[in-house]
């Protein structure tokens, strides 16, 4: 699994005996402790150990949840609270189990940006990027299921317009089958709380994949170049669990904060309203880490040919997500890191910021006007309303990855890379910031 | 670090500037309450507490509910902490509707093991649908189930019900106008007004926004029982964790001190 | 090759049970439909029936009273719809009683032009086609799918 020679000797009989049967030792030694990790990799680089710090929190907080939560439409809610209120240490288990979901997304989406930044996704990496895609569906899917199980009027109304949305899609067939009813009713519940329940283990599985497809090619790092030889690495154990341990500690401080200060600071106050079918609440946002995939489907308030603007709401967003997998094949440039792309270091952090304003839209009314331009027929003010602001938001969304992804690799000048991470670390160490030393600027290597 | 602080301000500033955007179909803003238990040590006042009990069970709990509270919870720790036998002898007030050996509706004295559910036969239910046009909600967990929580509940009860309704506004029979409830029009009548709860301390000025204030105290306490275990549980929490942030800082740079990186 | 279809057979076969286990129920089925005896109705008088968990309603309603509904222009509407599309019948009025602002329930408002329907919650008033005439609410009331299956018996859903 791990790349280049395995570098375990058995020390005793015993050892050598387990060896030739169940290698277990030798690949803990070469995943765990020797594998080379290049020695230029930032803090950026620590989030996916803290991804599976999290996963570990959501499962075991979980499923000791599990032993007090009862997944049926009348009692849901009330054993929630019952958690909350007469569970032993319930409150504290349940607020990590909540705030633990935004506080993995929060980590993914570092996570992803940073590879989409640094060019993780290129050659040889297209299958970890897939793999971690595939992950991040899972974990919407997962978050998704778990924010309907409280059965609050959020929950339930979540429920409702998401399976709607599906149902736009692929008929109210798809969708009664989905419910096993006529709405969102207690079959739905029992059966998301089984698929909450498998899923993370589905996402554990896939991690396990995606880690092999890691430790197979190795790591990316920051100038994009890969390691020539023992000078630019440093064996995993110590030196960067010893970093994880600590950005790990760091992380748990923030996380600790809001669970213990903030709980429901991600919440909506309409998660404690017990839900209602016969209510609808005035306003549905999703959780903020759905935001921007939310506005990108409501930002589709038109017809395309013979496509109504709500089927094509859903499309945008399955599109979304689904242009994801081809990256690799979009990205059209040999150089890796945009270190040394200065046009695309633009277009990525406008992306960025893109991704940051879809999310903040998704979670508001969708009417409200943010510049006033005149009085429509009905007195209701008109102008420049969320609605179009998604709509510039998912344009550019998808610009960034169908056309300036290809288009940049074709046009852009980069600027000159290093020639090692050894020499890009000295150079650093000398003051000469991102600028190689004049002996650097040679031609980019073959395969960058 | 110049790039990262483009970054982040590009970010931050698209976002923003539309942090002031609201819906329009919402209630007047309800006027700040500071509250004793706001802030990171922030704890109920006991006192408090109570006085908001009594103005609940004197005026709200006529129609209002609060089935996720019990009577033991009055003597629970970070509560209003009333001792075992007054909360019993609350319970002991209350008539819980059961059955009789015969089979036949009767009523029995409640214990500490039974919650805040007086609205529960189908009768009471229908009397007040008939009055209000819906059943009043149950309040356990209204602190938290509403945009400002205990602020907007203050407001709610006190200066909601103090303006006149605006021009064009029309109150439909039954409806009251209050400026802070969404749509400004709410079945329930004025609730409070001045003197009406008579408070054992005599210190305490006997108003509609002093009631209000430690109603809203009270609901919020039922709504987050455990809030002052919380915050006394994350100091001590944050601060282990701080220490070994510290810790494994230090370690991390004994690890590294040979390796240019 | 015709192992290999055998075996695809064996596995769709297979499927099939767990895939077809979380459509809805038998007892869940038994409630997709609501059958109405509409002989106990009387001219101006309103039942509610639960069809899908929903209340909807069933109004038997007077020529007087449709004749006042028609009368109503559409350009006065804010969801113009004429009342001929939303009934089958003139006599009798099926929709869903759930207001279409926020959900509430609204009741039957005998002081207002049509007999039509009141809000308390936010004060949408409906008329006595359940059109939306004044308020927040956005759209008409609801009509579900129904068919009279003789004179007197309507089968909701």
């Amino acid at each position: 699994m791990a790349s280049g020679p395995s570098t375990y000797t058995p020390s005793n009989g015993l050892m050598r005996w387990l060896d030739a049967r169940l290698p277990i030792v030798r690949f803990a030694n070469d995943n765990l402790l020797t594998f080379p990790t290049p020695k230029n990799l930032n803090y950026s680089y620590t989030f996916g150990a803290i991804l599976l710090y999290c996963l570990v929190i959501q499962i075991v907080t979980g499923i000791v949840l599990a032993m007090h939560f009862v997944p049926n439409a009348a009692l849901a809610f009330n054993s929630v609270e019952y958690i909350m209120r007469d569970v032993n240490y319930g409150w504290l288990l349940r607020y990590i189990h909540m705030n633990g979901a935004s506080f993995f997304f929060i980590a993914v989406y570092v996570h992803i940006l940073r590879g989409l930044y640094y060019g993780s996704y290129k050659d040889p990496r297209e299958v970890l990027w897939i793999l971690g895609v595939i992950i991040f569906l899972l974990m919407m899917a997962t978050g998704f299921l778990g924010y309907t199980l409280p059965w609050s009027q959020m929950s339930l109304w979540g429920a409702n317009v998401i399976t709607n949305l599906l149902g736009a899609l692929l008929g109210t067939d798809f969708t009664q089958w989905l419910w096993g009813g006529f709405s969102v009713d207690n079959p739905t519940l029992q059966r998301f709380f089984s698929l909450h329940y498998l899923l993370p283990f589905v996402i554990l599985g896939v991690s396990v994949l995606h880690i092999w497809a890691l430790h197979h090619v190795g790591n990316s790092n920051p100038t994009g170049i890969d390691p020539k030889g023992p000078q630019d690495t440093v064996p995993l154990m110590p030196y960067y669990t010893a970093k994880y341990f600590f950005v790990i500690t760091v992380f748990t401080i923030f996380f600790a904060f809001v669970v213990f200060y903030a709980p429901n600071l991600f919440g909506h106050v309409d998660h404690y309203v017990e839900g209602n079918p016969l209510k609808t609440p005035a306003h549905i946002a999703p959780e903020w880490y759905l935001g921007a995939f939310y506005a990108m489907l409501r930002a589709m308030d038109f017809n395309f040919l013979f496509i109504d603007s709500k089927l094509l709401g859903v499309l945008t967003m399955l599109g979304a997500i689904g242009i994801l997998f081809i990256v690799p094949w979009l990205d059209t440039s040999k150089v890796r890191s945009a270190n040394y792309r200065p046009v695309y270091w633009w277009c990525f952090w406008i992306f960025v910021a893109d991704y940051a304003m879809l999310s903040w839209a998704g979670l508001q009314p969708a009417g409200v006007i943010l510049l006033q331009t005149g009085v429509g027929a009905d007195g209701a003010p008109t102008g420049f309303s969320i609605t179009h602001l998604s709509q510039i938001g998912t344009a550019y969304y998808f610009a960034f990855f169908i056309i300036i992804m290809p288009l940049l690799g074709l046009f852009e000048t980069p600027r000159a890379l290093p020639e090692s991470i050894a020499q890009a670390v000295l150079g650093k160490k000398r003051g000469g910031g991102a600028a190689a030393p004049a002996g650097a600027a040679a031609a980019p290597e073959s395969r960058v | 670090m110049r790039k990262i602080i483009i970054a982040a301000a590009l970010t931050l500033g698209t976002v923003l500037p539309f942090g002031a955007a609201q819906a329009s179909t919402a209630g007047a803003e309800p006027p700040h309450v500071d509250f004793s238990f706001d802030g990171l040590f922030g704890t109920f006042d006991r006192n408090q507490l109570k006085r908001g009990f009594q103005v609940y069970k004197e005026v709200c709990s006529s129609c209002h509910s609060l089935k996720l509270l019990a009577y033991r919870n009055l003597k629970d720790p970070g509560g209003p902490e009333f001792t075992e036998d007054e909360a019993k002898a609350l319970a002991a007030e209350a008539q819980i509707p059961t059955l009789d050996d015969a089979g036949e509706p009767t009523t029995r004295k409640g214990t500490l093991a039974d919650h805040f559910a007086y609205q529960t036969t189908p009768q009471e239910h229908a009397t007040l649908k008939g009055a209000y046009g819906s059943i009043p909600p149950d309040l356990s967990l209204m602190a938290k189930g509403r945009e400002h929580g205990p602020v907007y509940i203050h407001a709610l009860i006190s200066v909601g019900y103090e303006h006149e309704a605006p021009e064009g506004v029309t109150i439909p029979a039954g409806g009251n106008y209050n400026s802070i409830f969404p749509g400004g029009v709410i079945a329930m009548p004025k609730p409070l007004s001045d003197g009406q709860v008579a408070y054992a301390e005599k210190e305490i000025p006997q108003t509609v926004d002093q009631y209000a204030k430690d109603v809203s105290a009270f609901l919020m306490w039922v709504a987050e029982p455990k809030l002052e275990a919380r915050h006394r549980l994350g100091f001590g929490v944050i601060l282990f964790l701080g220490i070994m942030g510290v810790l494994f800082f230090l370690s991390y740079r004994r690890v590294w001190r040979n390796v240019d990186h | 090759m015709f192992s290999a279809a055998a075996a695809g057979v064996g596995v769709a076969v297979t499927a099939w049970p767990f895939i077809d286990q979380m459509n809805p129920s038998a007892a869940t089925q038994a409630l997709s439909t609501t059958e109405v005896d509409l002989t106990p109705i009387t001219p101006g008088q309103q039942i509610t029936v639960m069809w899908q968990g929903k209340p909807t309603w069933v109004r038997r309603r007077t020529p007087e009273e449709v004749a006042q509904i028609r009368a109503i222009p559409n350009s006065e509407l804010k969801d113009p719809q004429p009342d001929q599309e939303r009934v089958q019948k003139a006599e009798w009025l099926v929709v869903i009683g759930i207001c279409t602002h926020l959900g509430c329930i609204p009741n039957r408002d005998n002081s207002g032009e049509q007999g039509g329907y009141l809000c308390a919650c936010h004060g949408s008033v409906y008329d006595g086609s359940g059109r939306i005439m004044r308020g927040p609410a956005p759209l008409n009331l609801a009509v579900p799918p129904y068919a009279f299956l003789s004179d007197t018996l309507v089968r909701i859903g």
